[in-house]
């Protein structure tokens, strides 16, 4: 899903960042407030951050016979909201861009939006609505990651089409759909269990941070 | 349930695994898993032949075992972090 530097056009460049600016700054004031509120909440942001630089770091083979990786946005986003999890997924991209040549600082911003925000946010309206509703707390950990790895892939293909609509953008955006999707689903799935362990350790050791912010109701810890 | 966590890593496993199996003996120089970071880079090549990337990345690793080598710290990095609090939370409810 990252977008190499140098390969979106300036004008879309910007769009990203203007986009991603105030809500990676909101994030940055939401970890400040959070982490003041409830102390113990640290360890768990450093957790989320964690998890998503092992899983962007690791590129699978998927059954297309191309390899991609998992974003790792659904656990941070589960626990603390798309604009933190922007935050944490600027730290792993910019990373990336400085070090790897993955991905770059021009297209940093179109990257965060998908990887840190779109992608996390659909995540988090399913886990909020189906908290609501009662699903297991698992299956629904499950959910949020596969959808925040999918829908992160799909607006990279949608940005990708709005930056090259060539001829136009419904005829643009098929070809980079089938480039990132079906390779993806696989690799979402693994994701999702994966983020299932880590959801695992945490409702075993910190049960009660994760009813204090609401990602879990206390009878189903 | 106690093997859980054991079931789900045999389930990544298998999902990680199963396309090695499918295309036994193929590999880059059949074309065969490479990115799909870079396919995105190949469609807009076909799509604007004239495109040229405007921008280079300031840094490049100089060589694919560099580059390797920063993958392993980027994932050692988030993995000690992990385990680092995963201990220590244990050891803590195993105190109370």
């Amino acid at each position: 899903m990252h977008i190499m530097e140098g390969y979106l056009p300036a004008f879309w460049c910007i769009i990203w960042y203007v986009i991603m600016i105030p809500i990676v700054g909101y994030g940055i004031y939401q970890i400040k407030k959070i982490t003041e509120e409830y102390p113990e909440t640290k360890a768990l942001v450093a957790v989320s951050g964690a998890f998503m630089f092992v899983l962007s770091s690791l590129k699978m083979p998927s059954v297309t016979g191309s390899c991609s990786h998992p974003c790792g946005n659904g656990l941070g986003v589960a626990l603390f909201g798309p604009a933190i999890t922007g935050v944490l997924a600027t730290i792993v991209l910019l990373f990336q861009a400085l070090l790897l040549a993955h991905g770059g600082l021009t297209t940093l911003g179109a990257n965060c939006v998908s990887m840190g925000i779109i992608g996390p946010f659909v995540g988090w309206i399913v886990f909020k609505g189906c908290n609501k509703v009662g699903l297991n707390t698992k299956v629904n950990i499950f959910l949020t990651a596969f959808l925040a790895d999918i829908i992160t892939y799909l607006v990279t293909s949608i940005q990708l089409a709005l930056a090259f609509p060539l001829p136009s953008f419904a005829a643009a955006f098929p070809k980079f759909f089938i480039i990132f999707m079906p390779t993806q689903l696989p690799l979402a799935i693994a994701e999702g269990l994966l983020t299932v362990i880590v959801w695992n350790g945490l409702i075993a050791y910190k049960p009660e941070v994760l009813e204090k912010l609401n990602a879990i109701t206390p009878q189903k810890a | 349930m106690k093997y859980e966590n054991i079931i789900l890593l045999v389930l990544v496993i298998i999902i990680l695994v199963a396309p090695m199996i499918m295309y036994n003996g193929l590999g880059e120089d059949q074309g065969m898993f490479g990115g799909s970071d870079d396919k995105g880079v190949d469609v807009i090549g076909e799509l604007d032949h004239s495109y040229k990337p405007w921008f280079e990345s300031i840094w490049e690793p100089p060589s694919g075992e560099v580059e390797s080598l920063l993958f392993a710290v980027q994932a050692a990095i988030g993995a000690i972090i992990i385990g680092y609090a995963f201990g220590y939370w244990r050891g803590q409810s195993k105190k109370d």
